[in-house]
């Protein structure tokens, strides 16, 4: 049989430097906000002739647009995200455009209003904290029979706050050149993956209580590598069929549920790494009190009580 | 193979039929003929959400004025033709308009929000502080001060075109209305007198403001000169019978054009045909014969899955599709988990029948526990996605895994294990090789 928990304190020391590589990118370079956040304007235009992207954003500049942030989608279409317009100023911002390059079409405007995007951004915050402890409280209620239920809540939501970290780390790297910015569909994705990465660590969890109840003379750090290694299949192969149908719609949907899409892609293979190697293994740290190894002090204050 | 077995397969095989004949042809589907319905991004349309100033409504009556908006708005949009215009109120001051497949001028958006109440005003120093503006024009009824607007018109308001061919929008005032006129028109003579629709001036066909000057006392009839054909029917038809009680803000406006949406549902069905395959495939060489098992389950999921969305129904958008295409990879999961449970039972050495049995059974509390995370999740988003003006992609999304994941939990069981207990007892049953997963043969 694999020993994958012998090798715990290896992999905590690789999990503890990408998640140290998350954080230092995301305080350095930090997320861009997208209009649904931040308010705004975004809109979509096609030119029946084509412009060059530099035109526009001179054009721009000329009308009084300096902040506009312009660019080019896979159809050769621009978008411009500006702050928020009211009706008569975009008319005249597309007559302006129109008459300088034109013929064009809108294809899309979405405009959004301070007041929607503070309440967007409050309700996306409640969102993800509410499903938090809406998972702790779920595990620790199922896992109630078991000794210690509290320790499997908290191991599940710290492998969450992992795969938190790192999905949105590499998202803030992929950021940069993919011009990506933070939507409600990057909530629903960072959601979604919050919801596979439990569901992996609870089908984990269930054959730990599944094997504790059937032997539980044995030792937990024995059993939780046994059940380890009975659900890796399992986790592997849901793991590949999730990531084949996100790999479609990568390839042929992309566009607005980008965002969902590479959130998701990143987020099945951390929340998979997550639920083995973090959520169970910490099962064991926190059951041995292992950290007491590291820090001798601690093992001093013990010795005189 | 049982008889009771025999009588659930045929059943399975008669939903299947059913659902497939509400699914196809996707437009219309020969059972029910339903369509499947697309959101805004998919198929072109208009969302508007507005703000209500309430700040001028006394206590209590927030509700009520509301639900006038909605009737008012109603109205208005109406005549546009849209098939399936939405129009709610949502909180406590807002009004979203859902107008899937419509596509509008500015010009045109701005008509349903506006409160089209004219305020006629003066210019004069009101203040004392030297400088002229545009207040209100009041007048004194029963010793108390009113200003002057269209609520006082009767609704007989037209256009019509004046001798010398220029447009008129012809008013009549009530008593109350004329008496107030009187007064001011009275006098202004000679002075400017401004017409305002909000705090914009309203104006003409030219561009320019409409404030004519004041020639001789108005009383019960007026008219004003200058707009276009059509800006003076519209307002004409709104001051009869649709002002809105209150004024209304534009807070968030999302328009897609037909054209953008349409090559998506191409695409998504292609993506979801490709995963859909993809899956199948993989299931079937890795698992053998209960692979081949889970994906014709897994076929039955997605018929099933697209009937419940177009009897609910459920409004695809982009994102809802994506939730689909993505239930599609986890809807497998529960067959994994059985699968490879029945594996360890075959390897323990027990017969495949026992071996389905157990394998079915003990699988059932890690499907369970693991799909109720996924549940929450989903309720969370459907709220976040119901609770925010730019939600609605959320939602779909939230609805779409929802029932996903619901459906997949009951394909993965019940049909496949019908499907698996029909091998029972058959030739092939003794050959575990074929029921074994290509890593994990018997030991």
């Amino acid at each position: 049989m694999i020993d994958i928990v012998g090798k715990r304190f290896k992999l905590f020391a690789f999990t503890a430097i990408v998640m140290l590589i998350c954080i230092i990118t995301l305080a350095t370079s930090g997320l861009k906000m997208g209009i649904d956040f931040s308010s705004g304007s975004l809109l979509t235009l096609s030119f029946e002739e084509e412009v060059a992207l530099n035109d526009i954003k001179q054009e721009l500049s000329t009308l009084g647009y300096d902040n506009a942030i312009v660019q080019v989608t896979g159809d050769g279409d621009f978008l411009i995200r500006t702050l928020t317009l009211e009706a008569e100023e975009k008319a005249s911002l597309e007559t302006s455009l129109e008459s300088r390059f034109g013929e064009l079409e809108e294809l899309s405007f979405e405009n959004v209003d301070p007041v929607i995007a503070r309440q967007t951004a409050r309700n996306a915050a409640i969102a993800v904290a509410a499903a938090a402890v809406g998972i702790m409280l779920y595990i620790t209620w199922a896992f109630r029979r078991m000794p210690k239920p509290f320790h499997y809540g908290t191991c599940a939501i710290a492998a969450l706050v992992h795969d938190l970290l790192i999905v949105i780390g590499i998202f803030a790297v992929l950021s940069i050149p993919m011009g990506l910015e933070v939507n409600l569909m990057f909530i629903t994705g960072v959601l979604a993956v919050l919801g596979y990465s439990v569901n992996d660590t609870v089908v984990i969890f269930d054959r730990i209580r599944e094997n504790r109840l059937n032997n539980p003379t044995a030792d937990l750090a024995i059993t939780i590598n046994r059940s380890l290694v009975e659900t890796l299949t399992r986790s592997v192969n849901t793991g590949i069929t999730t990531l084949v149908v996100i790999l479609a719609l990568l390839m042929f949907i992309g566009s607005t549920i980008l965002n969902f899409a590479i959130i998701m892609l990143i987020g099945v293979l951390v929340g998979t790494y997550s639920s083995i190697f973090v959520a169970s293994t910490l099962l064991i740290v926190w059951d041995k009190k292992e950290w007491k190894r590291f820090i001798p002090w601690l093992n001093r204050g013990e010795a005189k009580v | 193979m049982t008889r009771k077995n025999i009588i659930a397969s045929s059943v399975i095989l008669i939903i299947f039929i059913l659902a497939a004949l509400i699914v196809f042809p996707l437009g219309n589907g020969l059972l029910f003929s339903r369509g499947v319905e697309l959101g805004l991004d998919l198929q072109g349309g208009l969302r508007l959400v507005y703000e209500a100033d309430l700040s001028g409504v006394t206590d209590g009556s927030e509700d009520e004025i509301l639900e006038g908006v909605v009737a008012v708005i109603t109205n208005r949009i109406n005549p546009l033709g849209v098939s399936e215009p939405q129009i709610e109120k949502q909180g406590e001051d807002r009004i979203v308009v859902s107008l899937p497949g419509l596509s509008l001028s500015d010009v045109e958006k701005d008509r349903i929000g506006r409160t089209a109440l004219l305020e006629f005003r003066e210019y004069k120093d009101s203040d004392g502080d030297g400088e002229k503006e545009w207040v209100p024009a009041t007048g004194e009824i029963n010793g108390e001060q009113k200003t002057l607007n269209s609520s006082y018109f009767k609704e007989n308001t037209y256009a019509a075109t004046d001798d010398f061919g220029r447009i008129i929008l012809v008013f009549e005032f009530n008593e109350e209305g004329a008496k107030l006129s009187e007064q001011i028109t009275g006098r202004m003579i000679g002075q400017r007198l401004g017409i305002f629709e909000g705090d914009q001036p309203l104006l003409g066909d030219d561009g320019q403001p409409i404030a004519p000057t004041v020639e001789s006392t108005i009383s019960d009839r007026g008219q004003i000169t200058g707009l276009s054909v059509g800006e003076a029917t519209t307002l004409s038809q709104q001051l009869n019978a649709g002002r809105l009680p209150v004024p209304l803000d534009v807070i968030y406006e999302q328009t897609v054009s037909p054209t953008l949406g349409s090559d998506f549902v191409d695409l998504s069905l292609k993506a979801g045909i490709i995963g859909l395959a993809l899956v199948m495939l993989f299931m079937t060489l890795y698992y053998k014969i209960p692979g081949l098992v889970a994906s014709l389950a897994l076929l039955f999921y997605a018929a099933i899955t697209m009937a419940l969305y177009k009897l609910i129904p459920v409004t695809l958008t982009l994102a809802g599709i994506g939730g689909f295409i993505l239930s599609i990879g986890m809807a497998v999961d529960a067959n994994v988990l059985i699968f490879e449970r029945i594996k360890e039972e075959l390897q323990a050495g027990r017969t495949l029948g026992s071996a389905i049995e157990a394998g079915f059974n003990r699988a059932w509390s890690a499907i369970r526990d693991s799909n109720i995370t996924t549940f929450i999740v989903c309720a969370i988003l459907f709220w976040v996605g119901s609770s925010v003006a730019a939600g609605a992609s959320v939602q779909g999304f939230a609805l779409t895994l929802f029932v996903g994941v619901a459906v997949s939990m009951f394909t993965a069981i019940v049909v496949t294990r019908t499907i698996m207990r029909l091998f029972i007892g058959s030739k092939i049953s003794g050959n575990k090789r074929l029921f074994s997963p290509y890593l994990g043969g018997e030991k």
